[in-house]
């Protein structure tokens, strides 16, 4: 049994709806334009806010005076920092850094300065152009190598609150005044492990500040009662957020309540806190109702990517086993730590990737820059060291004369083996994944002239804290509502763990209502994140159902057998031949026609979940690519994505969220990036410049899902969903080596990327 | 600020009349005046689409489509897909292939795809990949949508 914590556990009941295409439940919302998101949503008498940014990078603030913006008629505040004597301003997951409005100091070109509330948008809108601000601008750095320069400016002067949520225990180490902090992922004896090697194979790479995209831009309202505080939000996190604004103003955790509808797009980029204690303190001086609904290109300022520059080396035995790999990772998080010392952390210890490994020793430095703030996006630290692990054994193999999938065999660890020590062993069979997308790349055969295919693999430590709750509660009538504090963001969390809640309450899923990311109305859950929501909600919600049943079935004992024992069946209980449903329990045992009887699932680090990680996201992809070597576009011909999600609760949705992340992969590998002049302003920074992948650029794809019933979730799943964007540059870096002779090593790979690297090939060729 | 005009169309099969400013957008008007939040407003760019509605049969993109140029025009959202309760085949095809996770894109896509069926019922797989590809999807990937038209085309034979 799980880590659940309730009553005596009793037999499952045949999970009719596991595993079964269910329609998604929020289909008719969305297709016909019902699905309320928060940038729908209005209260009466609420008012609007816009904010007015910085132009400078780095700047100290001498002045503000927002006097001729108030003067406007329409307009109801203008509030700075300094208006805000009464609020904790400094918020951030990892640490408490972050200050809703710049106190004082300007840390990246766009960062909020003074925000406006009015009337309406478009009178907010004019009063920005009426506040003035003066500014003393400052050398700002952008780039990782500028930041840790010894005369570098230095961006926070002081060390900031470290936050007991940031998902570890350790302290934040710094060794440079702009390292946000510094995480070591090491074992055993690395310096053995290389001076014995046969091949040791060295390179730099770099990974690109990246935007996720989510296409709803982040929009909050808050509104202040007299009962406290009410946030609606398109947050990922809603507890979270709860819990940093009532830090930030000094409230109960009851008294705070976050409220998220339909979320449009998240991938990590809506986790934690954004613009909630803005919105919150803006409410708070109107006295008002505030909306504070950002445009993409405020977005795009107000949480981004990690990008990485990597030193990697790799050493093997002459057989092909890896003997020892070590790298340094400089992540460039940008003006605000947010969420990217775990970003950081799990970036040094993915990128040894799911291979048995001797000797590891990875350090990844997590440095500050006066660029927009980084932090958790799709894969989390994985695809930033991916690139540069993977391209490793490509690189290797070509060198040993050994096949790059058998490499790759001959390394992955097996079911069971523990990546590093005090691990969850292996929850997945890497050596078959591997091999199935073999398969359908068609691996064994030769690619068409001029194609040249690679595979790529990564495993993630995914799920984060296993702390979760669920009621599930069922009704008079027998219908079923669920609480889950996990949020809908696409991802399909309010079709699976309905299914999952009817499977277990053996009632049809017609007949369950779930509840969800509401914080005065569902019990706790952490995040939704992580790929966790299918497994760790699934497990407290498993867990509810189960305690639900158990009081039913004493109930129908005590009211319909004098005490002895009932036979369960799907949906109800057995007396004398006859089935009496859950809501005919309920309604004798209170004896009428109300009632309903209460199922607790609590999570935690026990039992089945007590190991971290709770477990492996593994992601396993395959390409095959050609390359127009006039101009150096790489063209994806053929696209393979496996799942191994152990048991797919609803396939079509496991299937389809490979597509979606190892798409966003290939967005990432082929064009997007984010890119700073060097006195820190972005350049471009809309939708324009920043070019997501269209329908037209999409190759043919073949799914694959492996379902081995090997998760520590219901029924033996696992979480999915961000694995297959990790291992995509890599294959794609690979494919083109095999197609054309050219190394790759700077992600994204543009056309002109990609045109320079074949000249060098040609060069190299020609012995200049 | 120029002064104030009064514009009549129809929306959905039914007639509308309002007073709008003249920098104001079809999309303000149909979001913050008439209550139809379908349409969502992403790149605010005219990149993304997500704002698609149709005027007079042809999808634009109501962020830039100013609201006194659909003064006696005929404009249709995703809340007019749907009669009488019954989804339109279309939509039904969305649900049946998900062709939508988060569905913020989801209203400008099939008002895409619903020009493009009007004009085209027979398309081929490249036709409807060059009518949505103007339509930006950060969820699926797109493959399921691209089925889901296909589909809603062999359905609606």
């Amino acid at each position: 049994m799980s880590g659940a914590v309730g009553r005596p556990q009793v037999a499952p009941l045949p999970p009719s709806p596991i595993g079964e295409t269910v329609p998604r439940r929020d289909g008719a919302a969305k297709v016909t334009g019902a699905a309320r998101f928060a940038t729908d949503l209005s209260v009466p008498g609420m008012a609007r806010a816009r904010v007015l940014r910085s132009p400078y990078a780095h700047a100290r603030i001498r002045s503000i005076d927002a006097s001729g913006a108030l003067a406007l008629p329409g307009v109801v505040a203008a509030v700075s920092a300094a208006d805000l004597p009464d609020v904790n301003i400094y918020y951030g997951h990892a640490l408490a850094d972050h200050p809703l409005l710049a106190d004082g100091v300007i840390r990246y070109a766009g960062e909020p300065v003074v925000g406006i509330v009015a009337e309406d948008a478009i009178t907010a809108d004019e009063a920005l152009a009426l506040v003035r601000v003066e500014y003393e601008p400052l050398t700002a750095v952008t780039t990782v190598e500028a930041a840790l320069a010894s005369d570098a400016p230095v961006i926070h002067e002081h060390a900031a609150e470290e936050r007991p949520h940031r998902g570890f225990e350790e302290r934040i180490e710094r060794d440079h005044p702009n390292v946000c902090s510094r995480a070591r992922h090491h074992w055993g004896n690395i310096d053995a492990a290389f001076e014995g090697a046969h091949l040791v194979v060295e390179g730099t790479y770099r990974y690109p500040m990246s935007y996720a995209y989510a296409m709803e831009p982040y929009t909050s309202i808050a509104h202040w009662t007299d009962g406290g505080l009410t946030v609606w939000s398109s947050c990922q996190h809603p507890f979270m957020v709860r819990d940093d604004l009532a830090r930030c103003f000094n409230l109960p955790l009851s008294r705070v309540r976050v409220i998220v509808p339909y979320v449009g797009g998240g991938y990590g980029s809506k986790s934690y806190t954004k613009i909630e204690p803005l919105t919150a303190a803006l409410a708070l001086r109107a006295g008002r109702p505030v909306k504070l609904a950002l445009s993409i290109d405020e977005s795009i300022l107000t949480t981004r990517g990690d990008g990485a520059l990597v030193h990697i080396e790799s050493a093997f035995d002459a057989d092909g086993r890896l003997r020892g790999r070590r790298a340094e990772i400089l992540l460039n998080t940008g003006a605000y730590a947010e969420n990217s010392p775990l970003v950081g952390r799990k970036a040094a210890n993915r990128i040894a990737g799911p291979y048995r490994i001797p000797a590891v020793d990875v350090t990844c430095r997590v440095v500050y820059t006066n660029t927009a703030p980084a932090s958790s996006f799709r894969g989390f630290g994985a695809p930033q060291g991916n690139l540069a692990g993977e391209s490793q054994i490509d690189e290797a193999a070509e060198r040993l004369g050994l096949d790059p999938l058998e490499l790759r065999r001959r390394n992955v660890v097996a079911p069971g083996e523990r990546l590093w020590p005090k691990a969850r062993g292996m929850d997945a069979n890497l050596e078959d994944d591997l091999c199935l997308v073999a398969e359908a790349l068609d691996w064994w055969n030769p690619a068409p002239a001029g194609h040249g295919r690679a595979l790529g693999i990564s495993a993630s430590d995914a799920g984060s804290e296993p702390v979760t709750t669920s009621l599930v509660r069922v009704q008079a009538d027998g219908s079923v509502t669920v609480t889950a504090g996990s949020t809908e963001i696409g991802q399909g969390s309010s079709t699976v763990l309905a299914q999952i809640a009817a499977g277990e309450m053996g009632v049809p899923i017609d007949r369950v209502q779930l509840l969800q990311s509401d914080t005065a109305a569902v019990s706790y859950d952490r995040s939704t994140g992580a790929s966790r929501t299918t497994t760790i909600m699934g497990l407290a919600i498993q867990a509810a159902a189960r305690d639900a049943r158990s009081q039913l079935v004493e109930w129908a004992s005590e009211v319909f057998a004098e005490g002895d024992d009932v036979e369960e069946v799907a949906g109800g209980v057995l007396v004398d031949g006859e089935v009496r449903d859950w809501g005919a329990i309920v309604r004798a045992w209170f004896g009428g026609a109300y009632g309903e009887v209460v199922g607790r699932g609590y999570l935690r680090r026990e039992g089945t979940t007590a190991e971290m990680p709770p477990f492996w996201e593994v992601g396993c992809v395959g390409v095959e690519v050609s390359v127009d070597e006039e101009t150096g576009k790489i063209r994806v011909e053929r696209l393979v994505t496996l799942g191994d999600v152990g048991q797919a609760i609803n396939p079509q949705l496991a299937e389809s969220q490979d597509l979606g992340a190892a798409i966003m992969g290939m967005g990432m590998a082929l064009g997007e990036e984010l890119v700073y002049t060097d006195d820190g302003s972005l350049l471009g920074g809309t939708l324009v410049d920043y070019r997501v992948p269209r329908a037209s650029d999409i190759p043919p794809f073949v799914p694959i899902l492996a379902q081995r019933g090997d998760g520590v979730g219901v029924y033996g799943a696992k979480g999915g969903g961000e694995g297959a964007l990790n291992p995509v540059a890599a294959a794609i870096a690979n494919a083109v080596y095999r197609a054309t002779g050219a190394r790759l090593r700077e992600a994204p790979f543009t056309p002109e990327r990609v045109w320079r690297a074949l000249h060098e090939r040609d060069d190299a060729a020609s012995g200049d | 600020m120029p002064e104030s005009v009064d514009i009549a169309f129809v929306v959905n099969g039914r007639q509308a009349g309002v007073r709008v400013e003249p920098r104001e957008t079809i999309a303000d008007v149909l979001r913050e005046r008439l209550g139809l939040t379908g349409l969502k407003i992403s790149c605010d760019a005219q990149v993304c689409g997500a704002c698609t509605v149709l005027v007079d049969g042809l999808a634009v993109s109501g962020c830039t489509y100013l609201a006194v140029d659909a003064d006696g025009r005929e404009v249709a959202t995703v809340e007019g897909l749907a009669r009488d309760g019954r989804l339109s085949p279309l939509q039904q095809a969305f649900i049946d292939e998900a062709a939508f996770q988060c569905g913020f894109c989801t209203p400008g896509m099939l008002m895409a795809a619903t020009a493009l069926l009007e004009e085209n019922p027979k398309p081929s797989r490249d036709d409807v990949v060059a009518a949505i590809d103007g339509n930006l999807c950060r969820c699926t990937g797109y493959v399921p949508i691209v089925e889901a038209v296909l589909r809603a085309a062999e359905a609606g034979r």
